[in-house]
């Protein structure tokens, strides 16, 4: 934590162990061209013009309303990186989020679970939260939940 | 194995031990103030006096003409602005060439806030401003143009001494336009003579030719008149009120001293390695694109854009490797945004986000070079794994 920290003004500029961890070793991420065909809902927000962009495939099941797979590839820095893979390990443990838990996911739950982030990367790093509820909200569209 | 390979040296270059040896009587047993009416103060500032005559010598001007500052920051701001007020009588318009340090550009947003009309020239896709780009510009209140000697990010040299001389046929008799030139990044390889090139101000660094960081200077041509930024004594006539660095001082008149000596051998070596980066890279790794002039270009500078990945991550995967070097990315910028100069060039925000500047120098070898194209390509290829453009 000590390296994410502001002190007197003068902004940390260096990632905590966990965010190096899941910048370096990312969980989830989509390594094919295309998502299994059971990843029904698609969810993206931002843009690479901006500097960050993150699309999402869920895989949900229709009965208990979990999230069962997550896939996930983003345009962005290190913190875009480590934290589009802690919001995917954030939704698949304990046998999966419900879409309803999932809606509740806010920025600072990951940036909690991420040991912090430099203040200036959070409103622009962390998209995962958007490009969520974008694909929640796609996939209760189409199934007119 | 992992090896420590610095390629930042267009961010900070180390102090030369050559150069450090004769700071150090300096900074320990020969302390007095320069202007101390003893012993100890005539020494000191007969050392800065000394040191002036030499970075006159390099520049090709009068000892006089050069005012010591606290970097290439100070002597960007005391030409731009101090030029600027002092003058503002004679007109209040500037021509900025849109790829300056930002010590020049928000100087002259400075100015714009204070009344003072700023025009950008914009560089051609290559990154060359081009003296044709800045005729239009020209008008009768123009009192500065200020143009960089080689560029920072990109490297790309600027035809200064054209610029220059066809400001001075211009004006003739008549004392406005005056030209500034930013040579912090050239004073490595380029000559710095103000009569070839044909400049009324320069700006000088100690911090990226292996002297001292916390040092420069400005060339001022005999005559001009400028306006201080600070107050509170007559050091540097005036110009640079408080006591001087004298160790400062004495560091980078020997740093400009060696770094003129050596450039013609060092450039030589460096652009045999900086081409072979540039060359390996765009062939061995698919969607990539160097940035600025491929020949026109600093010996020790290379600028290419990894399409699909954002530089501060590569950034980082690098260093985790032991390689230092530099990203146009907006994530990795103070202020969030990408790259002004690589935007001015005609690249995209992707393109610009996904820049990288690699900037060689006297501990760089070929071991180093094929070091860093051995470990490049993997990580670009993972990074490009996760990016969301590559689906």
């Amino acid at each position: 934590m000590s390296d994410v920290t502001n002190t007197c003004n003068t902004e940390a500029w260096f990632y905590s162990d966990i965010v190096k961890d899941h910048f370096f070793n990312p969980r989830n991420f989509l390594k094919e061209e295309n998502p299994p065909a059971d990843f029904k809902a698609y969810g993206n927000y931002g843009s690479p013009a901006c500097g960050d962009e993150m699309k999402v495939w869920l895989k949900i099941d229709p009965a208990t309303k979990k999230i069962v797979g997550y896939l996930w590839k983003t345009f962005g820095c290190a913190s875009a990186i480590a934290a589009a893979s802690m919001c995917s390990v954030m939704c698949l443990e304990d046998e999966g989020m419900t879409i309803d838990e999932v809606a509740k996911i806010t920025p600072q739950m990951i940036v909690d679970r991420l040991g912090g982030l430099p203040p200036r990367k959070i409103h622009c790093s962390v998209l995962c939260d958007k490009a969520l509820r974008n694909a929640i909200n796609n996939f209760v569209t189409k199934n007119e939940l | 194995m992992k090896r420590f390979v610095y390629l930042d040296h267009a961010a900070t270059t180390p102090l030369d031990p050559r150069v450090f040896a004769v700071m150090k009587p300096w900074l320990t047993e020969k302390f007095g103030n320069p202007s101390s009416f003893h012993s100890a103060g005539k020494e000191a500032k007969d050392a800065i006096e000394a040191a002036r005559v030499s970075i006159s010598k390099n520049l090709s001007c009068r000892a006089e003409e050069i005012i010591f500052t606290s970097g290439g920051t100070e002597s960007d701001n005391l030409a731009i602005l101090g030029f600027a007020r002092a003058n503002s009588s004679a007109g209040k318009h500037l021509i900025i060439s849109a790829i300056e340090h930002h010590a020049v550009l928000e100087a002259a947003k400075r100015l714009e806030k204070e009344g003072f009309e700023i025009s950008y020239v914009q560089p051609n896709l290559e990154g060359i401003i081009e003296l044709d780009s800045i005729k239009p510009l020209v008008r009768p209140d123009t009192v500065l143009i200020s143009v960089m000697l080689a560029n920072n990010e990109i490297g790309t040299i600027q035809p200064i001494s054209e610029i220059g001389n066809w400001i001075q046929k211009t004006r003739g008799a008549k004392q406005y336009p005056v030209f500034h030139t930013d040579a912090c990044q050239a004073a490595g390889a380029l000559e710095l003579s103000v009569e070839k090139l044909h400049v009324d101000l320069m700006t000088i660094n100690g911090s990226k030719i292996y002297g001292p960081k916390g040092t420069g200077a400005l060339y001022i041509h005999h005559g001009l008149r400028l306006q201080p930024l600070q107050f509170g004594g007559a050091q540097e006539r005036g110009l640079r009120p408080g006591t001087e660095n004298v160790a400062g001082i004495i560091g980078l008149a020997v740093a400009l001293e060696l770094a003129q000596k050596e450039k013609n051998k060092e450039s030589e070596r460096l652009i045999i390695l900086r081409d072979k980066l540039i060359s390996e890279i765009l062939k061995n790794i698919p969607k990539t694109q160097l940035n600025g002039h491929s020949k026109n270009r600093l010996p020790n500078n290379v600028n290419i854009s990894f399409l699909d990945i954002e530089g501060e991550a590569l950034l980082l995967y690098l260093d985790a490797q032991g390689v230092c070097a530099s990203t146009g990315s907006a994530c990795a910028s103070a202020s969030l945004d990408p790259s002004h100069v690589i935007l001015a060039i005609g690249r995209s925000p992707e393109e610009a986000h996904g820049a990288m500047r690699f900037t060689l120098g006297h501990s760089t070898t070929e071991k180093d070079i094929d070091y860093v194209l051995k470990v490049l390509p993997p990580l670009v290829e993972k990074l490009r794994m996760f990016s969301s453009m590559s689906v």
